[in-house]
Formats: structure tokens, C-alpha cells, sequence
């Protein structure tokens, strides 16, 4: 006769009682929209990130026209062209004898209007490149690059972390000592210390690359310290003793009975160290040394917005710091959730 | 007391050991920069050649790295900060005002911060659960999420549209003709957006801390035994609950402080307030060596003395905290 008994491990419990958390929940889920429209960018988006016209500069968002003289018909836009008024702002007037049809799932993407009709669903940058569009292809940079920066922090602050305090010692003393020089330095002083050594030739993928490794540059130390922190704790455990009692070498013990025990409670320090790494980036970025335009990313599409004129009659080229607020605000409730599920004070 | 100052003695040592290895690091950075500085320098018409050579000849720039770097090390003991190509004068000359700039503004939110998060998070954590408190936790993860930034870009373009507040900058056009009253009221003035920028995202994370401390010393026993014996409910929590709350919230100051710095950087180049933060980026633009080395260096360095001071405040203000029995 077999006796089955239901029991759940400590991760089990934790998920269990993460998705019973309905706002983090929530705010996954918002993640994840985000990024499938970043992934989906292509479809998703009427027009390509460089797809400029300047005839448009800062055209203002297109109404879309549902009724034509009383009638309901196939959603239009009408043309719109460019005229300045008496004291020389920009005004867009609307000729309503030349329709655009707006068309669905042509040629791979969800919508658009053909040329020489233009469609801004939320208003055109100074280029007269598409916002929307630029956007949800900005969100692949700034969405991937906290994750990447995060990964590549992570794996250096797990090996110095799991070394320094699995050793102790001398070795712990020096690599701490290594972190606290990381330290020492205020965030961006250090990005744009970094920054300065990075050549000036670069071409776009380098440039991402080299912007992943100053984040990951940034915040390896932190996370190194609470990793290190628990690695000293656990090296007392007795299943530590046992395995060194065994023979097992140091380095297997680290690998597969220190760090592991160690990855669940630092998934919510991942969090918050993901959406700090977004915001570095649309800093960097928004002061002109992260990503190059004409490639957007959220950051370096607030630059415009950094003079207060163009906000003052363009106030859409603000939208992208709703985006940076909405994905830092979910990664933060996000990385909260995951804190109360593993912490077992909070278990109900 | 005089265990106090030997631990600080030996912590300032530590430091500056430290600073020496931020400084070699940097000074790699630079060196690994592609471009040698001085070539653009030696081009330019309006630096006369000598000025070049003896720069040149000052840093040992036709030496191996390393004792470019010891020669570094010295000149800048010696006061000689190197040279700064953009502003065309000694980076010592122009450092100094932008230190006390970025002080002004550090020190401005710092006081905000602390005097507006403290009595937040006591009024929270007595009405845990109520509206109050409710309202607080929603601002704070608001606060903590929004982009420091973009907050500033949307105050400055809020001012441009009342009109109250001056768009940027550090002084308005007339400063010097202004009484010292005026001149003062013009600088606090200009630093209203900045520091209540800066100081937003900090308000809302030690408001949570201190909640979450009141909170942890209400549970306490010492707190059922004065309310047993019929105090005051005033004095059971401020004197008794609050000052056990507080102290470690000092602890936090340093890091505090870090955050302040790194974030006053951003803000200053949004605000264009003349500080530390908005030189360092005009020195990386323009791969001025010297000026990145120096402001970066004097950033940690005010980081180091934030640091101190939190320890020292730690010292004072909990009794329990003695350095001359460790280890």
C-alpha cells in the first residue's frame, strides 16, 4: 500500500500565495501585455521606427472618422496639411474632401493609411515619425535592457557573493572591498564615468551592448552583498556540513547547494533592481548618451521634452514617461508580492 | 568617546584607500577612452603650445600608465587637478562653485525629506489601516515609480504654464543687482522644482520605513507596560515608542545620501542647475579627462562624508552603539 502525501515545497507555497495577491497579479499581467506589444512590435505598429516624413512635424494626434455626411462607413482619416497661423505656430487644417480608408492587416501590420496619408495614433515627433509607433518599438530597448543589465548583475553577484561568503576570510574581506569601491561611486556618476570610455564610433548594437554593460555595472555590487550575506548563513547549514563530510567539492557546493537556495529570495531585490535599471537607462538615454536615434528607446524619446518648448505645443511627446511610470510601477508591486510570498512572516 | 574617534580614524583610513582604488579605476576608464585628450588640445588655436607642453610635461603624458597615474596621484595632492579643455582653465578653478551647488541642493531636499517623511510615517502607522494610511501607501508607490526626471520635465512645463516658478537655471538674469534678501529669496526660488523633485521618491521610502519601524516598536513590551500603568497616550508614543523607531532610521541617512547624489545628477541636468551632476555630463560629452576624473572623484568623495556623518549622528543618538568592545 503506498501512502501519498500531499505536500508542497517552500517555492510551491510561495507562487501559491503570490497569485492569491490580486494587484501583483494584475500588474504581471500588465508586464506581460507590455512586452508582448513590444515583441509584436512589427504587427502591432502602423508604421516603421524611422519611417519619417517632415512634412508632419509634430502633427498632432489623427482623428479617425467613423461618419461620412450622416452615414456610418469604413473608419477614414482626412488629409491633413501644414500651415502656419499669424504669429507663426504650426497648425495642421483638415481637408475634408481628401479621405484616407484606414486599412487592417495590410501588408503585416494591424493598421494604417496608404500614402500620402498619414496616420498618427498618438501625434508625430519633430521628424514626423509616428509615436506609436516609435514607442512600442522603443519598448523592445527599454524593456529588454533591464532584463539583460539584471541577468548579467545577477550571475556576478552570485559568483562573488556565493564565494565571498561561502570562503569567508581574506577573500570575502577583498571582494567586499572590490563591491564597496563600486559603491562608493553615486549610480550615475559611475554610468556616465563608464560611459566616457566607451568609443564614439559604435554602431547601435554596440551601443546596446555596451549600455547593458554599464548597468550591470552599476548595480552587480548591491546584489553581491545580499547574495554574500546568505551564503555566510547557509554555509553553517547542516546539509552544507554533510556534503563537505562527503568529500563534495567547494565549488559544487556553491553551485548546487548554496546559490540555489539563494535565487528565491532574491527574486524580489531582482525586481527593483529591473525597473532601477530601466529608469538608468531612460537616463542615460534622455541626456544623450544611451541609445542613438534614429533607434528609439524610452529614454531618448524624452529628450525632446527636456526644452520646454516643444512640450508646449507637442504636450504627446510626454507619453513615454507614462510607459517608464506604468513598467516601473508593476515591476515594483511585482517585486513587493514576491517579498510577502517568500517571507514567511507575512504567510498568512 | 575616544573609541569613537579612533573607529572613525580607521574607517577615514579604509576610505581613503578606497578613494585611491576609485581614483585608479577611473583613471583607467579614461585611459582606455580611444583619442588622446591632448591631441585636440594641441589643435586648438586659442591654447598657446607652451601651455600644452607643460601640461604635458606636469602629467607625464609621454610615460608608461602607471606612472602617469602616480604622477596623477601627486599633482592632484598637490592641488593640481589636472586641466579642463572645454571650459579652458584648471579643473580646480571651476569645481568648487559646482560642489556648493549641488551641497545647496542635496542638503535642501535632505532637510525636506527628513522633516516631512518622519511625521508621514508616525501619522501612518497610528492610523494603520485607515484612510490616512491608505492614501500614503498609494502615494508612495506612486512616488517610488515615477521617474525623477519626468516629474521635473512635467513641473518645469506645469511652471511654463503658470508662470510662478522660474523655468531652470540656478538665478534669474538680474541676480547681481538683486540685496542679499533678494538674492536669497531669487536661489530659493529657482530650487523649489529641483528639491521637491528629489526629494519626493525619498519622502515616500522612508515614510514606509519609519511606518513600518512605529509600527514593529508599538508591538513592543516596554509599550504595553506604559500604557498598563496609565501614561498619557502622547508620551507612551512620543517618548517612548518614537525614539526607538527612529534610530535606525540614521543608519539609512548614508544611503540616503548616495541615492541623493546620484539622483541630484539627472535633476540637475533637467533643472540646468549649475551643479556637480551637470558638469560631469558636459565633461563626458566633450571627453574632458580631467574634469570627469576630478568630478567623480569629489563625488564619492562627498558620499564618503555622508556616510561618516551618519555614522557619527548613529553614535550620538543611540547610547547602545559603542565601537571600543568589537572586535
Amino acid at each position: 500500500m503506498t501512502i501519498k502525501i500531499n505536500s508542497n515545497s517552500r517555492t510551491q507555497l510561495a507562487f501559491a500565495s503570490f497569485r492569491r495577491n490580486r494587484i501583483a497579479m494584475l500588474c504581471l499581467w500588465a508586464l506581460a501585455v507590455l512586452y508582448g506589444l513590444a515583441i509584436f512590435a512589427d504587427f502591432v505598429c502602423p508604421y516603421a521606427y524611422d519611417d519619417e516624413n517632415r512634412d508632419f512635424s509634430y502633427c498632432p494626434p489623427t482623428p479617425v472618422e467613423f461618419r461620412d455626411h450622416g452615414q456610418w462607413v469604413n473608419p477614414f482619416v482626412f488629409k491633413r496639411s501644414l500651415t502656419f497661423d499669424a504669429i507663426h505656430r504650426r497648425v495642421y487644417v483638415i481637408d475634408p474632401t481628401q479621405k484616407y480608408p484606414l486599412h487592417f492587416l495590410k501588408g503585416g501590420r494591424l493598421w494604417g493609411v496608404d500614402d500620402p496619408g498619414r496616420f498618427y495614433v498618438w501625434g508625430a515627433d519633430a521628424r514626423g515619425r509616428d509615436l506609436f509607433s516609435r514607442i512600442w518599438y522603443g519598448a523592445r530597448i527599454s524593456l529588454s535592457i533591464g532584463l539583460l543589465g539584471v541577468a548579467i548583475s545577477f550571475i556576478l553577484g552570485l559568483l562573488i557573493g556565493g564565494i565571498a561568503g561561502y570562503y569567508g576570510g581574506w577573500v570575502d574581506a577583498s571582494l567586499m572591498q572590490t563591491c564597496e569601491m563600486f559603491m562608493m561611486i553615486p549610480g550615475f556618476y559611475l554610468m556616465l564615468a563608464l560611459r566616457a570610455a566607451v568609443p564614439e564610433n559604435f554602431n547601435s548594437v554596440q551601443v546596446y551592448i555596451s549600455v547593458v554593460v554599464i548597468l550591470a555595472l552599476i548595480g552587480w555590487a548591491s546584489l553581491a552583498r545580499i547574495i554574500r550575506g546568505m551564503a555566510l548563513s547557509l554555509r553553517e547549514r547542516d546539509f552544507v556540513l554533510a556534503a563537505k563530510t562527503l568529500g563534495v567539492p567547494d565549488i559544487v557546493i556553491i553551485f548546487k547547494h548554496i546559490l540555489p537556495q539563494t535565487i528565491s529570495f532574491s527574486a524580489a531585490s531582482l525586481m527593483l533592481t529591473v525597473s532601477s535599471y530601466i529608469l538608468a537607462e531612460a537616463g542615460l538615454s534622455m541626456v544623450g548618451l544611451g541609445i542613438q536615434d534614429p533607434i528609439p528607446s524610452w529614454g531618448n524619446l524624452l529628450s525632446d521634452a527636456m526644452a520646454i518648448v516643444p512640450v508646449i505645443f507637442a504636450p504627446w511627446i510626454l507619453l513615454p514617461g507614462l510607459f517608464i511610470f506604468i513598467t516601473v510601477m508593476c515591476f515594483n508591486v511585482v517585486g513587493d508580492g514576491l517579498r510577502d510570498a517568500f517571507d514567511p512572516m507575512f504567510r498568512d | 568617546m575616544k573609541s569613537v574617534i579612533k573607529h572613525i580614524f580607521q574607517r577615514l583610513c579604509s576610505k581613503i584607500l578606497l578613494l585611491l582604488a576609485v581614483s585608479f579605476l577611473t583613471f583607467w576608464l579614461m585611459h582606455a577612452t580611444p583619442g588622446n585628450f591632448f591631441d585636440s588640445l594641441r589643435l586648438n588655436p586659442q591654447i598657446a603650445q607652451d601651455t600644452v607642453d607643460r601640461y604635458e610635461k606636469l602629467y607625464h603624458l609621454k610615460d608608461p600608465f602607471f606612472s602617469q597615474y602616480i604622477h596623477w596621484v601627486i599633482n592632484a595632492l598637490h592641488g593640481e587637478w589636472g586641466y579642463s579643455l572645454y571650459y579652458n582653465v584648471p579643473v580646480s578653478h571651476i569645481l568648487g562653485s559646482r560642489l556648493y551647488n549641488t551641497f545647496i541642493l542635496s542638503m535642501t531636499s535632505l532637510l525636506l525629506t527628513w522633516s516631512l517623511a518622519i511625521p508621514l510615517g508616525i501619522w501612518a502607522a497610528l492610523r494603520r489601516n485607515q484612510w490616512v494610511d491608505r492614501v500614503l501607501s498609494l502615494f508612495s508607490f506612486a512616488a517610488l515609480a515615477t521617474p525623477g526626471f519626468y516629474l521635473a520635465v512635467l513641473l518645469l512645463y506645469a511652471a511654463s504654464r503658470l508662470g510662478t516658478l522660474p523655468l531652470g537655471g540656478m538665478h534669474s538674469p538680474n541676480y547681481d543687482d538683486m540685496s542679499i534678501v533678494g538674492k536669497i529669496g531669487d536661489t530659493a526660488l529657482h530650487l523649489v522644482i529641483p528639491a521637491v523633485v528629489l526629494s519626493l521618491a525619498s519622502i515616500a521610502s522612508l515614510q514606509r520605513i519609519m511606518r513600518g519601524n512605529m509600527l514593529g516598536v508599538l508591538r513592543q513590551q516596554h509599550i504595553l507596560a506604559a500604557r498598563a500603568k496609565g501614561l498619557p497616550e502622547g508620551v507612551v508614543i512620543y517618548r517612548h515608542a518614537l525614539r526607538n523607531a527612529f534610530n535606525p532610521l540614521v543608519t539609512l541617512l548614508g544611503y540616503e545620501f548616495a541615492a541623493l547624489l546620484s539622483g541630484a545628477a539627472l535633476i540637475e541636468i533637467v533643472c540646468s542647475w549649475p551643479g556637480l551632476g551637470s558638469l560631469l555630463l558636459t565633461a563626458v560629452r566633450s571627453k574632458d579627462v580631467y574634469l570627469v576624473m576630478s568630478s567623480t572623484l569629489l563625488a564619492s568623495v562627498l558620499l564618503i562624508i555622508g556616510n561618516m556623518m551618519a555614522d557619527i549622528l548613529l553614535t550620538w543618538v543611540d547610547p547602545r552603539i559603542r565601537y571600543d568592545n568589537q572586535n
